[in-house]
């Protein structure tokens, strides 16, 4: 069962969301745009490299993570209020040992939710 | 100490670009920088920028303090880790720096080597905060780490990129985070520039962290075609490129052109100084600061007393 948790959720949101299972999901915090897909995997906003059209520094063919982000959380019918402020917030540095497991199972668990000892954040 | 202006904000703060090095001594680099740090509070040691490998970061800050140039010294998150990252801080408080600026930094492919691995194991504002933690006397793990003194953490914010209407908010997010002072792109946009500072302003981050603008001396049109191009990040109108190819002295319109931009920046509500980038290398950034009447040559107390806080000359 432990295995087939991941391959379900992968088979689930990789064709809506091309998620790289990072295993700690964001998505509701940022416009439903997945941040593992920004080719820096940035995600706590865009970088300084946004082209003047909005597209990516890396890939110019391709709009950039962010900015569909932050339209997004802003747009996106049927999104939480709550979801939405979210997108300002920190997010805490990706915890890479959770690469290739389940979110759900660790947003059950609380595992997701799990920062460094020394991690201080921001009081939002 | 940069700090204490950051803090007080007792007259512009002007701060500079470090040349890169590739190869040479401190000695060399001190003649470099001669026609510059006189005129600024600090200069950033750069973490190989724009992707190119150059001196490192932290053997250049060292290198400027022991030349009595006070050092911000640059950590961008492409080419290391977060156990990486924390070890050029504990380095370089071994050396007692206690600047450190945090960038998420200009991806590999915008440099001569854009095959080498990608890092981002943490990005701009997760830097600021693990920054703002060794400063508070705990590495992100939790274990305790000894500063050598108070820090001082900044960080970098574009205010002319898209998504224009977040940039302010990011540049919030990385003062909640811990930095209190703000090294903005170059922007050669007056009206998106001024837009993003009325914004600081209305949400906090121009009252909580000293913001500086930034310009960048160059030469002719040429340079100016290069950076609208090439620089991530950096827009260039074509009205303002032309303006310095048409003038009958391009290098004199294009110092000009810096000088507008930059008494412009000065101007708006919520800026508390300028960045500098120099290719010029000509005295320039003494006439910038002169004529803008700018930066530690003219700060009162430092004319009263005579003291400068610039100790080297070759």
């Amino acid at each position: 069962m432990p295995g087939l948790l991941p391959l379900v959720e992968h088979a689930v949101k990789k064709p809506v969301w091309d998620c790289r299972m990072c295993g700690q999901c964001v998505l509701h915090s940022t416009g439903m745009t997945c941040p593992m897909t920004c080719p820096k995997t940035l995600r706590n906003g865009p970088c300084g490299g946004v082209r003047e059209d909005g597209h990516c520094e890396v890939k110019p063919e391709m709009r950039c993570v962010w900015v569909k982000a932050h339209h997004r959380a802003a747009t996106l019918p049927l999104l939480p209020a709550s979801w939405r402020a979210e997108v300002g917030h920190l997010r805490p540095p990706v915890d890479n040992s959770l690469q290739g497991t389940s979110s759900w199972r660790n947003l059950v668990t609380g595992r997701d939710r799990v920062t460094p000892a020394g991690w201080q954040g921001v009081e939002h | 100490m940069l700090r204490d202006l950051v803090r007080d904000r007792p007259r512009m703060i002007v701060t500079a670009e470090c040349p890169s090095m590739d190869g040479g001594s401190v000695a060399d680099l001190g003649e470099r920088i001669a026609r510059i740090a006189p005129y600024v509070d600090a200069m950033n040691a750069t973490d190989n920028p724009a992707a190119h490998a150059h001196a490192s970061n932290l053997a250049t800050a060292i290198a400027l303090a022991q030349l009595g140039v006070e050092p911000l010294m640059q950590l961008v998150c492409r080419d290391k880790n977060r156990i990486a990252l924390q070890a050029d801080v504990a380095g370089a408080a071994l050396f007692g720096i206690t600047n450190f600026c945090a960038l998420t930094g200009d991806d590999v492919t915008a440099g001569d080597e854009p095959e080498a691995r990608r890092v981002f194991d943490l990005d701009g504002p997760q830097l600021v905060s693990v920054l703002a933690g060794m400063g508070r006397g705990t590495y992100l793990s939790g274990r305790t780490f000894h500063p050598p003194g108070e820090f001082l953490v900044a960080a970098v914010e574009n205010p002319a990129a898209p998504p224009l209407d977040y940039r302010a908010e990011r540049a919030r997010l990385k003062v909640d985070a811990g930095a209190s002072l703000l090294q903005l792109q170059i922007c050669y946009l007056p009206d998106r520039l001024a837009d993003f500072m009325a914004a600081t302003v209305r949400n906090g981050a121009a009252a909580r962290a000293a913001i500086l603008p930034s310009v960048c001396l160059t030469r002719n049109a040429r340079a100016l075609t290069f950076m609208d191009e090439k620089v991530p990040g950096i827009h260039v109108p074509a009205a303002t490129i032309a303006r310095v190819a048409g003038a009958a002295d391009p290098a004199e319109e294009a110092f000009v052109l810096v000088r507008e931009l930059a008494a412009h920046a000065l101007s708006l509500p919520g800026v508390a100084g300028l960045h500098i980038t120099d290719f010029r290398h000509d005295g320039s950034v003494e006439r910038l600061v002169r004529e803008l009447r700018i930066g530690p040559v003219h700060d009162p107390s430092i004319a009263a007393t005579g003291e400068m806080t610039y100790a080297h000359h070759g």
